[in-house]
């Protein structure tokens, strides 16, 4: 009987050891919790922040040139004219068109972002004068034969990503916060991205993309940055360098304009067609 | 009429700046182009050098193994006005070897287009695309199909047009006023492919004359609602297709007639776009004097994107054609299947192939059509088509062009 009320008792304080191993381990869990929704909550208001600060611009128009590199140093060149129409509930609207290689010339690319459903995307093609609606679950896929993917090129929606602020660094001199973001629309083809925030304007200085396997695919840098309206910032120049194929292709912007008027009848398929 | 609206334009512009002769008027005119703004006037084009290549013997003794041409196809272009007012003019000419109909010079364009927020005004010489699918355009009907330039069809005469587009929420209205019937060109005696003998196109009958054979209208409305385009068409005139008639003179020579019949198209065409599927649907009812018919063609596209990382699009294509006419109809194509395959490797130089074959239905004879294209040097593009025929025993339809399988290259530089 003793014997047995003293096991009872080791019983008990072993249970009560192990009850309290227990709570340390919920309270860490819960703590590192707490860290992880702190350390969200703080990428996220980063990336509001970046958000607000570039709303407001209405309509924008630049000519954008891509000049391909590959790792002999060849160079290929595309010009493009791009239009895209701010909307304040939904993803923003673009039509690009390109000028050159000269066997596309006149080609013509609609689309009207999402932030969570499928963009919509239309491609008029000037020999046939046919416009076709394109499936827009190529979201990895090569822009042009670029180091761009299509996801790269399209509108910054905040939806589009969870986030996660890891530290703050200096880059190039400038204090950036460094923060996670995590795809959460269909047809990715990263894990993750980790990108540099200026934390004075509020704008990306570095991105680094992490393919499916989560290794490190390719760096962008964003330089030359110009203030427009007295808020917006826009880059002169990106470069995408691929760290698995030494391959690059830099974008050249000029002639940024904004509020130009342009209204949701210069993005529908009528538009598309006259463009040239 | 639109180069002289500018012209006049500039004469009165001038006239209260320089008291010049009317000869000086038309050599300014000329000297001014190059001063306007270079974003004003745009010339662009290409240049290219083709080559028709059969390997098997001709039908007919008169045809030739091998045909070269060359072809220039040039866009003077001008937008003002933000875009909102634009000109164009594209003329296009072939030089062919050999088959005298295949050399022929064309105005694809020569247009000005007003486009202001609820309505777009279209005049001129213009090219209109309908439809969604890939292996035959039922819907497409507004110009004539240029049938010499390749046998694809998907080349086209310039049509005079006035298209009026009403754009509204609920989508966009074309009217269209077609002045001025184009008549199918068609291969003559030396040329390949044909049919066996070839077809007379001097003789082409119609059922209407004067007015009423040179106009035609139609109507269009066409939206796009979440995942669904759709448009809805109406068309009354000169069917563009002919039907074709074989007749027997008395010394017992046969002649292949066209003949144009007075029709009333409605078509109908949608195309569903869910995740990578690509989901299509064209129908058309034709009523002439003699008959109703129905057409139609229905499949779908699904494209596996970005493979394995390596940029490579494959997308699988298959489709059923269908006439109600059967056998009498002047399409190959009246219970048969297609299905392809396109390749879009997505790289600088833009490779792309689609490899597709039609089988027929009942008498399971083949067209085999393999495309290929790349650029080259940033300025210049190789086209290779191969076109097989292949199953087909006489009185079938694709047995006149049993020895016309073929390859085609171009080569052509983009200015």
């Amino acid at each position: 009987m003793k014997k047995n009320v003293v096991g009872l008792l080791f019983c008990l304080l072993a249970w009560g050891c192990v009850a309290e191993e227990i709570n340390a381990a919920a309270i860490s869990t819960e703590q590192i919790q707490i860290e992880e929704i702190s350390s969200e909550q703080k990428g996220l208001e980063i990336m509001q922040e970046v958000d607000k600060r570039d709303l407001g611009w209405g309509d924008m128009s630049t000519d954008m040139q891509m000049i391909l590199k590959n790792k002999n140093g060849d160079e290929h060149v595309r010009n493009l004219r791009l239009k895209t129409l701010e909307m304040l509930d939904d993803g923003d609207k673009s039509l690009s068109i390109f000028d050159s290689p000269r066997d596309i010339k006149g080609t013509a690319f609609l689309s009207f972002t999402h932030a969570l459903e499928a963009d919509e995307q239309w491609l008029y093609l000037p020999a046939l004068k046919r416009v076709k609606r394109i499936s827009s679950s190529n979201k990895s896929g090569p822009f042009l034969g670029s180091e761009f993917a299509f996801e790269d090129l399209t509108s910054f929606e905040l939806k589009k990503f969870k986030y996660n602020y890891l530290r703050d660094e200096v880059v190039d001199n400038v204090d950036c916060f460094v923060i996670e973001t995590f795809p959460q629309y269909e047809h990715s083809g990263y894990t993750r991205n980790i990108v540099w925030i200026d934390k004075e304007r509020y704008i990306p200085l570095k991105t680094d993309y992490y393919d499916r396997k989560n290794a490190l695919l390719k760096t962008q840098t964003f330089n030359d940055y110009q203030q427009y309206l007295g808020q917006y910032w826009r880059a002169a120049k990106t470069l995408m360098a691929n760290h698995l194929t030494g391959k690059s292709t830099t974008l050249l912007w000029e002639n940024y304009t904004f509020r130009n008027g342009l209204t949701e009848r210069n993005f529908d398929k009528n538009t598309l067609k006259r463009s040239r | 009429m639109v180069l002289k609206a500018a012209y006049i334009t500039w004469v009165k512009i001038w006239h209260d700046v320089v008291p010049v002769s009317r000869w000086q008027y038309l050599w300014l005119f000329f000297c001014l182009l190059p001063i306007q703004p270079l974003y004003a006037w745009e010339l662009s084009g290409y240049v290219g050098i083709e080559d028709l290549a059969f390997y098997e013997q001709p039908v007919d003794s008169r045809q030739h193994m091998n045909y070269l041409s060359g072809v220039i196809e040039a866009e003077l272009y001008h937008e003002w006005d933000n875009g909102n007012q634009v000109f164009a003019f594209v003329p296009f000419f072939r030089g062919a070897q050999y088959d005298s109909n295949r050399t022929h010079f064309d105005i694809r364009e020569l247009t000005y287009v007003y486009a202001a927020e609820e309505w777009e005004f279209r005049f001129g010489i213009r090219k209109v695309f309908w439809g969604v699918t890939e292996s035959v355009h039922l819907v497409d009907i507004i110009n004539q199909r240029d049938m010499v330039e390749n046998t694809d069809g998907e080349d086209k005469l310039g049509q005079p047009m006035i298209n009026f587009a009403w754009i509204q929420d609920w989508g966009t209205l074309d009217f269209f006023l077609l002045p001025g019937f184009r008549e199918m060109p068609f291969t003559g005696v030396e040329g390949r492919p044909r049919t066996q003998p070839a077809v007379s196109g001097d003789q082409a009958r119609f059922d209407k004359n004067g007015f009423a054979r040179q106009m035609a209208y139609a109507i269009r409305w066409s939206h796009s609602i979440g995942d669904w385009d759709i448009g809805l068409s109406n068309f009354y005139g000169t069917s563009r297709d002919p039907i074709f008639l074989v007749e027997q003179d008395s010394a017992g020579q046969v002649s292949i007639i066209p003949y144009y019949q007075n029709i009333n198209q409605t078509g109908l065409d949608v195309q569903a776009t869910i995740e990578s599927w690509l989901l299509k649907l064209e129908m058309i009812v034709r009523v002439s004097e003699s008959d109703t018919t129905f057409a139609t063609v229905a499949g779908f596209e699904y494209t596996f994107f970005n493979i394995a990382e390596t940029g490579l699009d494959i997308g699988l294509l298959a489709e059923y054609l269908y006439d109600s006419r059967g056998l009498i109809a002047p399409t190959a194509f009246q219970d048969d299947f297609f299905t392809g395959i396109r390749f879009a490797l997505n790289d600088v130089q833009d490779t792309q192939i689609l490899a597709g074959v039609i089988v027929d239905s009942n008498t399971y004879e083949q067209f085999y059509n393999i495309e290929a294209s790349r650029r080259f040097f940033e300025n210049f593009r190789l086209e290779v088509e191969a076109r097989f025929f292949n199953g087909a025993s006489p009185g079938d339809r694709t047995y006149s062009f049993r020895k016309d399988s073929h390859f085609r290259f171009e080569l052509s530089y983009h200015f």
